[in-house]
């Protein structure tokens, strides 16, 4: 054993303290990562320019990871044209659409798409910001229609983390993706012959667990949107009731909910990150789509 | 005509140099540079690589001095200030009303026409295609879905040309140096690798457990497993470092783990690592930019509840599954 340790050159590993320091430091990662692998690659004993070379050579190599930015203009011309507002819209009109119902919805979607090798088919340029994000939103404003910026943000954060979720999980059941593919390799080259069949197979119950807890945590999230809308608990159904009454006053009563799914584009992603409020209606607005909200689920 | 890959990395070049402009215009110095470099190494990446292979070394160097300067100016990049006013909102909410459910068909474009492309290359047998492997095919097939989709969505919203570019830079300026950090990353990836700091990592590794002792082996596999995967943000490369140090001489071959179920729940176990790390740029840093979330960490917060459930249940399917 010591003589093993007695050949490796830790050096290099500094680039990993590096990296470490530098996220916890808070520098620009851009900048940590590029000082990492230049540390990493001196240490080893690679000369400045053979160092630029490398660099050069393998960031060249990883362009395949940047063309997402061919999906900018699609998406950028759409949310000009009011992407975003409509599929909150959209939401907002689904009665029977609730939070965690779109949630678990999309993660199953996601997850059998990417068993079946379609990964390429969502992603968070494609799917999650144009779609899945302003529809939680919009779904979430049905319970609460006053939810604050760092609730929406949480929601944000956690419709990009249902879109990984599934994807992680899905992908490694899919016998011609690059998972299951690296690991008969690697046990090929080390004389243990497998059929990639019963590699996929041995992923399956970690893929029905993270769709599990996936799930309840999206129901989880679901009820404590409840719980704030209704402050005194289990007081929801009168509370609702109270909003019906106040919404009767209002003279465009019959537009409430139309209005409202526009305005809940407007408090969604993107727009908002100037004016913390820029809801035109006040709250009393909400009382039939709330009120809806508590009834469909006592 | 013969369809390469190159088309679509030199069409993302086309792209970066049309917003390197824009922000010329707004005379944002460090902005024109960013997105200026970036275009130069789309543009000219493969005449770099070609030059590289008749043993002239300077234009892959003159990338790296480049790559250099992309981490050093990412610090000073700013979000423009945003020019939303009311009257955009309001034209917004209109055009949604007007155009409804059309608004979801571009987008659309995107993932189906990526799909039919893919489905359709190994039947197309011109122009080279047939010499694609199968990533850059559905590189190539992305990229004209893109195309198609970006052509739909101008004739739908009836925009400009202009207002694509335009968009697009907005979307680029949200996203800032984060869009390019998969990129460094994979770089950082594949300088590690080269540098040896995954065999140093998995020897430190073997050297530090009770090799008797089979749990500690499974503990210190899933623990090497989760954490090489969060330094390098990628299950990927920590999987052969890990089996070579720990699964193979140790789980497989001293404790007679099964193979099949010990790789499976291996990976998967990086799979929670990658969850939680920043260094995983593009699932984890890029939607919180996209997102525009005022916390960089937004996603790996919300994803950590989820990652260490797996984890805990990753092992205990590994000490039930791989040593029946």
């Amino acid at each position: 054993m010591y003589a093993i340790l007695a050949r490796m050159n830790y050096w290099p590993l500094l680039g990993v303290a590096v990296v470490v320091a530098g996220f916890a430091l808070r520098a620009n990662p851009a900048l940590v990562v590029v000082i990492a692998a230049a540390v990493s690659a001196l240490l080893s004993g690679v000369s400045i320019p053979d160092l630029l070379a490398l660099l050069g050579a393998k960031f060249i190599d990883s362009r395949n990871l940047l063309v997402l930015l061919l999906t900018l203009p699609t998406i950028g011309l759409l949310e000009r044209a009011g992407l975003r507002e409509h599929a909150a819209n959209w939401i907002a009109r689904m009665r029977r659409f609730t939070f965690a119902r779109l949630l678990i919805g999309y993660l199953a979607v996601r997850q059998v798409l990417s068993m079946l090798g379609l990964t390429g088919i969502a992603g968070h340029p494609q799917t999650v910001r144009p779609l899945l994000a302003p529809m939680a939103e919009a779904a979430a404003e049905k319970i609460d229609p006053d939810v604050d910026l760092a609730a929406r943000e949480r929601i944000r954060a956690f419709a990009a983390a249902t879109d990984n979720t599934g994807l992680f999980f899905g992908e490694d059941i899919f016998i011609a993706f690059g998972a299951v593919l690296l690991i008969q390799g690697f046990y090929a080259q080390n004389g243990i012959v497998l059929d990639p069949r019963h590699i996929a197979l041995w992923a399956l119950p970690t893929a029905i667990a993270a769709f599990v807890i996936q799930s309840v945590r999206a129901m989880r999230m679901q009820r404590r949107l409840r719980q704030n809308a209704s402050p005194a608990g289990g007081r929801g159904r009168s509370g609702a009731a109270a909003k019906g009454e106040h919404k009767d006053v209002r003279t465009d009563a019959e537009h409430g909910p139309r209005s409202r799914a526009a305005g809940a584009g407007e408090g969604g992603i993107l727009s908002n990150a100037g004016h913390p409020h820029p809801n035109p209606l006040p709250p009393a607005g909400e009382g039939k789509n709330s009120g809806s909200g508590h009834r469909s689920r006592p | 005509m013969i369809l390469r890959v190159e088309y679509v990395y030199w069409l993302c070049g086309v792209l970066l140099v049309a917003c390197s402009l824009r922000e010329a215009r707004l005379r944002r110095w460090a902005h024109v540079a960013f997105w200026g470099i970036l275009a130069a190494i789309f543009l000219l990446g493969d005449v770099a690589k070609s030059a590289a292979a008749h043993g002239n070394a300077l234009p892959e160097q003159l990338a790296g001095a480049g790559v250099i300067a992309l981490g050093l100016i990412a610090g000073f990049l700013r979000r423009a200030p945003t020019t939303e006013s009311a009257a955009d909102h309001a034209r917004r909410r209109v055009s949604a009303q007007r155009l409804g459910h059309k608004l979801f068909l571009p987008a659309l474009i995107i993932p189906f026409g990526t799909l039919v492309f893919t489905l359709a290359l190994p039947f197309a047998h011109f122009g080279g295609i047939d010499q694609l492997g199968r990533a850059e095919g559905t590189l190539l097939a992305l990229g004209l879905a893109c195309v198609l989709a970006t052509f739909a969505a101008i004739a739908f919203t009836r925009a400009r040309v202009g207002d694509a570019i335009t968009e697009t830079g907005r979307l680029l300026d949200a996203l800032s140096w984060a869009a390019l950090l998969p990129m460094l990353l994979a770089m950082l990836g594949a300088v590690f690798a080269v540098t040896g700091v995954g065999e140093a990592i998995a020897h430190l590794t073997a050297a530090a457990i009770p090799v008797q002792s089979r749990l500690a082996c499974v503990l210190a596999f899933a623990a090497g497993m989760v954490a090489f995967t969060v330094i390098m943000g990628n299950a990927f490369a920590a999987f052969p470092v890990m089996m070579a140090g720990v699964g193979l001489p140790l789980l497989i071959g001293q404790h007679h783990a099964n193979a099949a179920a010990l790789g499976a729940l291996g990976m998967l176990t990086g799979y929670c690592g990658t969850l939680l790390t920043p260094m995983a740029a593009n699932f984890n840093i890029v939607p919180a930019a996209l997102l525009e979330l005022r916390d960089p960490n937004g996603v790996i917060r919300a994803q950590v509840p989820t990652a260490l459930w797996l984890l805990a249940i990753n092992l205990v399917l590994i000490w039930s599954f791989a040593f029946r």
